[in-house]
């Protein structure tokens, strides 16, 4: 599946919600699937600059695919990453680097953020793309 | 006459516009007033006055409205002499806020200090009180002691007193915790600092809202405090000095106001207060602060500590109540500060879904990272109380609370 697409399903799936209550939820149980980062690599290496909770997040190519793995130790923190992982994990770098994140508006995810988390959420995406912008730099060189 | 709190709190809550407001849909409730309390119609009103009726600069011109306002913002100053019981009205400093006033003083003792000297401060301070004396140190030499706290958040004070010694020549401590709410006992620390000669400094940022203070009394070298704690507007700070302290230090910032004689080979200093006010102060803002300090002492300082007591008990015994819920700082006199985590549960995870809710508190290390460190926590919730919030409000929090900890569990 392309990014695009599945950034369309998750506005659906957000769609469904009426309240912030639920959306905080699905939230939260999405973060539960997040594929988690090594316990050894929780360190400062990783650790995604900008968000007032701990995130650490690590990027690795596998068949020309960028595979993202995160943890964090705030339950909602948790729950954004491992929607932005959801959206740009097994893709190629290139795709990553061009992709819009339109979505977390249409999701609503901001305005149910205050400005501190929404700062977090906009690090994170830097840190992703800036991960997929190192690995397409490794492979134009090589 | 002062008013009685509980039977007037409608027309208190009343005073306070802010308190009508919907956050998230829903009707603010306020506890973080230990970052900044929340200001009177009339104060707001004051400032509207001031640059309706009289905006110009004070002490320059002959005109009547600088007259106006120079004694405006002069009367200002004896507001406060008398609120904290100073001798004299120049030794009430005002300065842009807390930070700023300890800066101040911090950069006075650079030329005074040697290297070796020893500054004493507390587990317990904010880190505005522990930057600049760190800076202080770097240039001169000097070296930092630092009083540990126990379990319960209380400084450790035969510890401090075994920190004493010839060469002390600075002692900084909180009045009270910004983090944890604990009032320290500042004059036994006053009292045995000065049989070493050493010169305290005393942060009350988060003691003038809850508490009389008689500087006389209690015979401290400096204390430093933020007038939008205490129902004024943001940008004024209040340095009180004794007269022998804040004659000794070099001024912070030159410019207009603090000059005495001007030529190009040497400027001469003004005298007090003049000297630390150079160019052209927050005016406004130091009379609305005056006009701040008026309504809290028109409802009354004990009164208010009572009433704030009463939230504090009543909030402490609720949130108890809640499991895995633990309250960091315990001691017998406390402002109306809860500081506390449930469970492992993040403090931010906890203070967003409140903030759903309309309920402001401060989550995170609170600017004060050692305490935090001590507890090896990442941070807290901090809930603090002021004489405007209600036992309703408090209830509304808990369930609030259960809500947002089922939601996260």
């Amino acid at each position: 599946m392309k990014i695009k697409q599945i950034q369309e399903e998750l506005i659906d799936e957000f769609a469904m919600f009426d309240d912030w209550i639920q959306r905080y939820e699905y939230m939260i149980d999405l973060g539960k699937s997040l594929p988690l980062i090594d316990e050894k690599f929780k360190t400062d290496e990783y650790l995604v600059n900008g968000c007032q909770s701990k995130v650490w997040v690590k990027a690795e190519l596998v068949d020309k695919q960028i595979v993202f793995k995160a943890d964090s130790d705030a339950i909602i923190s948790k729950g954004i990453i491992a929607i932005l992982i959801r959206v740009f994990s097994h893709h190629e770098p290139n795709e990553i680097i061009k992709a819009n994140t339109d979505f977390i508006d249409k999701i609503g995810l901001k305005d149910h953020l205050s400005p501190n988390r929404a700062n977090g959420l906009s690090s994170m995406i830097k840190q992703l793309k800036l991960y997929a912008l190192a690995y397409q730099t490794k492979i134009n060189n090589e | 006459m002062k008013k009685y709190i509980h039977t007037n709190i409608d027309q208190i809550r009343n005073d306070f516009p802010i308190l009508k407001r919907k956050v998230n849909g829903q009707n603010l409730i306020y506890f973080d007033n230990a970052a900044t309390s929340q200001t009177p119609q009339i104060v707001i009103d004051s400032i509207t006055d001031y640059y309706s009726k009289y905006n110009s600069n004070i002490h320059r011109g002959v005109h009547f409205l600088s007259q106006e306002a120079t004694d405006a913002y002069e009367k200002s100053r004896v507001k406060f002499q008398k609120h904290f019981n100073a001798d004299n009205s120049y030794e009430i400093i005002f300065t842009s806020g807390t930070t700023h006033s300890i800066n101040l003083v911090a950069n006075g003792f650079k030329k005074i200090l040697k290297k070796n000297d020893e500054i004493i401060i507390s587990q317990l301070e904010h880190h505005s009180n522990i930057v600049p004396w760190q800076m202080l140190c770097e240039e001169t030499g000097a070296k930092i002691k630092v009083i540990p706290i126990d379990n319960n958040g209380e400084l450790i004070i035969d510890k401090f007193e075994n920190l004493l010694n010839s060469k002390t020549k600075l002692v900084f401590v909180n009045h009270v915790s910004n983090a944890l709410g604990i009032v320290n006992p500042i004059k036994h620390i006053i009292k045995k600092a000065h049989e070493f000669n050493a010169i305290v400094l005393v942060d009350g940022a988060q003691a003038t809202p809850h508490m009389k203070i008689d500087v006389v009394d209690l015979d401290v070298d400096f204390y430093v405090t933020s007038t939008h704690k205490i129902c004024g507007p943001t940008g004024v700070g209040i340095l009180y000095g004794k007269e022998k302290w804040l004659n000794k230090i070099p001024p912070f910032l030159g410019g207009g106001e603090m000059i005495d004689q001007v030529t190009f080979e040497k400027s001469t200093y003004a005298g007090l207060p003049n000297k630390f006010e150079a160019g052209t102060p927050n005016i406004s803002g130091v009379i609305a602060s005056g006009i701040g300090i008026d309504y809290l002492n028109s409802i009354g300082i004990e009164e208010i500590y009572k009433y704030e007591n009463e939230l504090l008990e009543y909030a402490t015994k609720k949130l108890l109540l809640i499991k895995d819920l633990k309250i960091y700082g315990f001691s017998t006199k406390k402002t109306s500060v809860i500081s506390f985590n449930v469970g492992n549960i993040h403090p931010y995870d906890i203070g967003s879904i409140l903030d759903k809710f309309g309920i402001a508190t401060r989550t995170g290390q609170l600017c004060a990272q050692p305490i935090m460190d001590y507890f090896k926590i990442p941070g807290t919730i901090r809930v603090s109380f002021s004489f405007y919030n209600t036992k309703e409000e408090i209830d509304e929090f808990i369930k609030s609370l259960h809500k947002a900890i089922l939601m996260l569990s």
